[in-house]
């Protein structure tokens, strides 16, 4: 099977990518520099070019979609450019092309809206509830992507503008789909939320964590006690492919639906904040800003940034500000049972990993 | 005076559709004034949407609001009866002679009250009764009716029923009453309404009396629904109604009205139909005065208490799902609605069930056919080898004081006859406040030979906890000590007051005393006893002790009672010469009843830390007793004191045989500690509750065996009762934690589920809790089975293992987790000194949270609230045996009032969910 991962670069990208490529899947990707996963064919360039993202999903039998802007302040319009266009340029091409599974990876945010969520399931996106431009356009395009899923011709979901032009009929190898024949007009898509993602090298919350820790500029908002599911690198990687596989094998169980996925194991933010700290060997946090305050704060810092566009990224965003002092962790039965996916790294074993990497200490 | 007024209701009333609304004109046989008139009755009546739909109601529910409310008070059993009615028939199809569970629900408004008719006219009682019955005979009405009455409602419901046997299947009451006893004032609240500048002030020209009614409710009324009430009383002559209906209440035997209400009283109390009484016992008007007086008439009555409802009961309570229910119970015979002809008018609620071996007890667990309780009693005092031989010491005092057992036997039959001259009958209920010893004994055992009913309620209650036990159970009769009676008299609690001390006149007058007990016993003296009360008879109402909510009445039977005495005779091998002492009130009773020696030891048995070792001593060495009954609070304070024994009270605690620690759960600690008094006495420590005392027991040496065991929870032993007669079964829980009823046998060792007990010796029902005794049956295998509340699971040898209260296990993604095993890993934890494990999260994906009380000695940032320091939360995440979430501390776990040891989980797990949804963080 191909498989066509873009954004390999990131984190996340690259370990999806890395395994596919480990059992032995052809995988291409594209990304705008190299992913430097070995064994991967790299195609550069942007997913908004739709030139370069023709060529990408040439022959290709699945798409992973992890390529998005992902920051906390920015400018409005780079945000819809790259997240809710450059997925309808890559769903069109993808239909075009006659790929068959499309997993579009997306965001918890999508559906949050400020306030807490305890337990709760994956809710609809909403991009008119959504907090920030990032879960604004992730809304808008996991809403899009949902919405290109297609039956067999007899039970065809959302006939839509985009038909499949059928050019990759024949390309596909017997077997690829788990013997559930594929008709000519079937493009499953599911939508994947894993939530905070964190791992050995991860550049967006671990090594920030730990940097701004090691110049005492950590504080913890409120008294840190808002219980927030996380995802072990490995384990956001293992569900993504899952949820290929699914579409492969059982696709109506799975196929027009969005999951959240976690590691089932909520922990506090000080909990998390602590463990990080350790693993990277520097202190934690010691002091605190009021959760109210931080909020305000962080839209002040918020609008500040808006108007010195280019400039670093805000210390801190309202959006932030919620994420880290409400609870937000997940019903993961769902999922679990129809991803056919466990997390196989526990937080604690993900902690000593990052202990190893980091030369920290683990607990 | 022409009749004015009469209309549908307007939309919009909260919970009232006004497609229910409905007139009709009927002639008016009401007052001379409006006689040959017609009158125009506004009524509810959900039968035109059910014929609407095809569907055939199996009868119909007449409900009759009171003064001053109106229909709209019917508003929720009119919604559900239809609902419930709409889906059964989708359930079960059309089918001829009506849709089971469909009832018919047609609720009238008073005339001259709600939107009913005002014809200016004063309408008496015996006016509203007939002309009740003119409105259901121009409606067209016919049978089954079971009619609903609230308030004076209640009163105009009955007289309707004593007047149409024919059509009458059934009564059901919410706080009303039918009989003013003619030496009780009517109550404070009606008396000022009636005084006559008040009165009119109060009902018709001002709202005073409509908005005081409405102020009744726990908790208050939304206002949309408080406005709703007003609707029909918003002008003084709207209120006409209300003044004329408090005029008519029949408070003095003169009273125009006085005549139909007592013949009323007098018909009710002939009535054989199943009948339902909720109550609200937060009413100023309806006290339970009236509860005990209806039950009298109504003895087969369905009977519910709601604790904290008043007046308003239907505002306060759901009542209406119970009034379905009880109407649904008819189709599975509990009780029958079939309607005149029918079992309804055969006395049908205590019709007997099927023989249960189990559930009906009228053999003794041996076999053996009933013995009374007061047969060991009569044996030892009639047999001259024994007759002069202790039957119970008395330690109190300067000395050991021993009543023989033909002393005993007489005392026993002078109060038997005493009791019954001044009046006491068989079902009267006795309240016994008075501390263990001869003259509880004798108060006991005379009360149960002629079938009165020992109220039981622990001095550990506390005085609110004791006055709502008084107020729920309502005793006909008090016993008491000074201080009980002080108290009675101070809390208004029931009952002619017996004093079990001679009084002087003045204390006797101050204290409300109407009898001494010398002077019962002496006036008792030869005369011939009543004929004895049969094994089905009530004969105890024993409190539970509160820790898990307010204390319930728990009614035992004779024969449960004599079972109790027979399996404790037969699991511990006590026979006439074992002799007891017993530090535990409910035991301290049963001596004679076994035929055997009792002695409490010198204590205040409502304070068990009173207990010293060489009180025990004491007792032991007066008796010369083998076997000893402590509670775990009593033991702390034995142990402690144990410095105090000399030579003979160790040799004396030598020879004791068998030691039981009852009442609560001890730790293996502990009883190996008080086991080092008595060296040669097997420990025991059975698990029980008050509803059926001794379930399983479990040896010092069974707790050592089991404690190797892998099992979570604490091991209480195997079942005392064995399967044919009983025994305990766990009913498995599902994955949200409810237990679903299939039992689940020692053959399937290991499933976690609630604890279900069956015995000989279970209570008969509890009192007044109707619904309570509905819970707790529900979901049970055949047989008089009782959900116990606890969860736990046998083990592949039989033992039973208890995890902790059903209400307190978690529901998480893989499944439920019963808290108290987790709690035991992590308390093991150093810098732990009490756990406990709750659930925060939604049902079913909960996530397991520890919550530590330090211990005192830590210092101060350590006890702090919120999240546990990283040294205590990474020791208790190490020592836990189930994942944790988070580690919280509290400087001191909230825990029962009663107790003092029992952690209150539902608050910590209250917290603990705002604490990490990110609120604030402050004390539990």
């Amino acid at each position: 099977m191909t498989v066509l991962v873009t954004g390999a670069s990131g984190l996340l990208g690259g370990a999806v990518a890395r395994l596919l490529v480990e059992r032995g899947e052809q995988v291409r990707t594209l990304q705008r520099s190299l992913s430097g996963v070995p064994g991967a064919e790299d195609v550069a360039g942007s997913v908004t070019d739709p030139a370069v993202v023709a060529r990408a999903v040439d022959g290709a039998d699945a798409v992973v979609h992890l390529a998005a802007k992902v920051s906390l302040a920015g400018d409005p319009a780079e945000f819809e450019r790259v997240n809710v266009r450059g997925t309808e340029v890559l769903l069109d091409a993808a239909e075009r092309a006659g790929v068959r599974r499309f997993v579009q990876v997306s965001s918890p945010s999508v559906a949050h809206a400020g306030a807490s969520l305890v337990g709760v399931g994956a809710e609809p996106a909403d991009p008119a509830r959504a907090r920030g431009e990032y879960a604004r356009t992730k809304a808008a395009s996991e809403v899009l992507a949902l919405s290109r899923d297609r039956g067999p011709a007899g039970r065809a979901s959302l006939p839509g503008p985009h038909q499949g032009a059928g050019a990759a009929q024949g390309r596909s190898q017997p077997g690829d789909d788990g013997g559930t024949p594929a008709g000519d007009d079937d493009f499953r898509v599911v939508a994947v939320r894993p939530h905070i993602v964190w791992g050995p090298g991860d550049t967006q919350l671990v090594e920030r964590v730990i940097d701004r820790a090691a110049r005492g500029r950590l504080p913890l908002l409120g008294h840190g006690a808002a219980l927030i599911d996380t995802t072990y690198l490995d384990n956001a990687a293992a569900g993504i492919v899952a949820a290929l596989d699914r579409l492969g094998d059982r696709p109506d169980a799975v196929r027009g639906r969005a999951y959240v996925l976690t590691n089932g194991e909520p922990r506090t933010v000080a909990d998390l904040l602590t463990g990080i700290c350790r693993a990277g060997g520097v202190e934690p946090p010691r002091w605190r800003v009021p959760a109210g305050l931080a909020r305000t704060a962080g839209g002040l810092v918020e609008a500040v940034w808006r108007v010195r566009p280019g400039a670093d990224e805000p210390p801190m965003t309202r959006f932030l500000a919620e994420q880290l002092s409400t609870a937000h962790w997940f019903d993961q039965r769902a999922v679990r049972a129809e991803l056919g996916w466990r997390p196989a790294v526990s937080i604690d074993e993900g902690m000593r990993r990052l202990a190893a990497h980091y030369g920290g200490t683990a607990g | 005076m022409v009749s004015s007024g009469g209309g549908t209701v307007p939309p919009g009333l909260p919970g009232l559709d006004p497609r229910f609304s409905h007139v009709l004109r009927v002639p008016d046989g009401g007052g001379a004034a409006t006689h040959g008139r017609v009158a125009e009755w506004h009524y509810l009546d959900n039968g035109p949407e059910l014929a609407a739909r095809g569907i055939e109601p199996v009868g119909t529910v007449l409900a009759v609001h009171g003064n001053p409310t109106w229909s709209y008070l019917w508003r929720d059993l009119l919604n559900l009866a239809t609902e419930t009615a709409v889906a059964e028939a989708a359930a079960t199809g059309e089918r001829p002679g009506g849709v089971p569970d469909a009832w018919r629900v047609v609720a009238v408004d008073q005339l001259e009250m709600g939107l009913s008719a005002r014809s200016g006219g004063v309408r008496s009682l015996p006016e509203r009764v007939a002309g009740l019955g003119a409105f259901t005979d121009a409606l067209g009405l016919n049978g089954p009716v079971v009619t609903l009455g609230h308030d004076w409602g209640g009163v105009v419901s009955l007289g309707w029923a004593v007047d149409h046997p024919d059509l009458l299947a059934g009564v059901a009451l919410l706080n009303t009453a039918v009989h003013q006893p003619a030496d009780v004032p009517i109550p404070a609240a009606l008396r000022l309404a009636l005084a006559p500048p008040v009165h009119r002030l109060g009902t018709s020209t001002t709202r005073a009396f409509l908005e005081t009614t409405l102020a009744l409710a726990h908790p208050r009324l939304p206002s949309a629904v408080a406005d709703a009430y007003r609707l029909p009383y918003r002008t003084a002559g709207d209120r006409a109604g209300i003044e004329g209906f408090v005029a008519d209440i029949p408070a003095t035997a003169e009273h125009p009205s006085r005549p139909e209400l007592d013949r009323i009283a007098a018909g009710v109390a002939a009535l054989k139909v199943p009948a339902l009484l909720l109550w609200g016992p937060r009413d100023p008007i309806f006290s339970d005065r009236y509860l005990d007086d209806l039950i009298e008439r109504l003895p087969h009555a369905r009977v519910h208490r709601f604790e904290g409802a008043g007046h308003l009961i239907a505002e306060d309570v759901d009542y209406a799902g119970p009034v379905l229910d009880w109407l649904g119970s008819g189709a599975s015979g509990a009780d029958a609605f079939t309607g005149p002809g029918g079992p309804s008018t055969s006395g049908l609620t205590s019709a007997p069930e099927a023989p249960d071996p189990a559930s009906g007890p009228a053999v003794s667990p041996s076999g053996s056919a009933f013995r009374p309780m007061w047969a060991g009693l009569d044996e030892r005092a009639g047999d001259d080898a024994t007759r002069s031989e202790a039957a119970v010491l008395d330690m109190s005092g300067s000395g050991p004081a021993t009543v023989s057992w033909g002393a005993l036997d007489r005392q026993v039959r002078r109060i038997a006859a005493g009791l019954h001259l001044i009046g006491v009958r068989r079902g009267d209920r006795v309240s016994l406040l008075v501390q263990p010893g001869p003259t509880l004994t004798a108060l006991v055992y005379a009360c149960l030979r002629i079938g009165a009913v020992v109220v039981v309620a622990d001095a550990g209650l506390g005085i609110r906890g004791l006055t709502r036990a008084q107020r729920g159970a309502w005793p006909q009769y008090l016993v008491g000590r000074t201080t009980a009676l002080a108290a009675a008299r101070a809390f208004g609690w029931p009952g002619v007051r017996i004093s079990a001390d001679p009084l002087d006149p003045v204390r006797r007058r101050a204290l409300g005393v109407d009898h001494e007990l010398v002077d019962v016993a002496r006036a008792g003296e030869g005369l011939d006893l009543p004929p004895e009360p049969g094994p089905d008879d009530e004969a105890a109402v024993l409190f539970t002790s509160g820790s898990t909510g307010p204390a319930k009445g728990v009614v035992y039977t004779h024969a449960r009672l004599s079972a109790l005495r027979d399996v404790l005779a037969a699991h511990f091998g006590v026979g006439a010469e074992t002799g007891l002492v017993t530090g535990f009130a409910p035991f301290a009773l049963l001596g004679p009843a076994l035929g055997t020696r009792s002695v409490t030891p010198d204590m205040d048995v409502s304070a068990p830390r009173t207990l010293t070792a060489g009180a025990v001593a004491a007792a032991v060495r007066a008796s010369d007793a083998r076997m000893v009954f402590l509670s775990p609070a009593a033991i702390l304070h034995v142990v402690d004191t144990a410095g105090e024994l000399d030579a003979a009270d160790r040799d004396a605690l030598e020879r004791v045989e068998t030691f039981l620690s009852t009442g609560a759960p001890i730790s293996a600690e502990m009883l190996t500690a008080v086991q080092a008094l008595m060296p040669h006495a097997a420990a025991h420590t059975p698990y029980g509750m008050t509803e059926c005392m001794l379930v399983t027991d479990i040896t010092l040496e069974g707790i050592r065996a089991a404690a190797t065991a892998p099992d979570d929870g604490v091991c209480v032993g195997r079942p005392i009762v064995d399967d044919a007669a009983g025994g305990v079964t766990i009913s498995a829980l599902d994955a949200d934690g409810a237990a679903t009823g299939a039992p689940s046998s020692a053959e399937v060792p290991g499933v976690l589920g609630e604890v279900l007990v069956r015995a000989p010796h279970l209570k008969e029902r509890y009192d007044r809790l109707w619904l309570t005794d509905v819970a707790a049956e529900r979901d049970t295998p055949p047989g008089h089975w009782h959900r116990t509340g606890d969860v736990g699971h046998l083990d592949a040898e039989g033992r039973l293992w208890i995890e902790g209260r059903l209400s307190h296990v978690l529901t998480t993604a893989d499944g439920p987790l019963a808290p108290v095993g987790p709690e035991q890993s992590i308390e093991r934890a150093p810098g732990v000194r009490r756990a406990a494990v709750v659930g925060v999260g939604p049902a079913g994906v909960q996530q397991a949270v520890a919550v530590v009380e330090p211990p005192a000695d830590a210092g101060r940032r350590d006890r702090r609230a919120g999240l546990a320091p990283q040294e205590l939360d990474a020791a208790v995440r190490a020592s836990s045996s189930v994942a944790l979430a988070a580690v919280l501390v509290v400087p001191q776990m909230p825990t029962d009032v009663r107790h003092n040891s029992k952690i209150d989980r539902a608050r910590l797990a209250r917290w603990a969910d705002g604490v990490l949804a990110g609120g604030r963080v402050s004390a539990p």
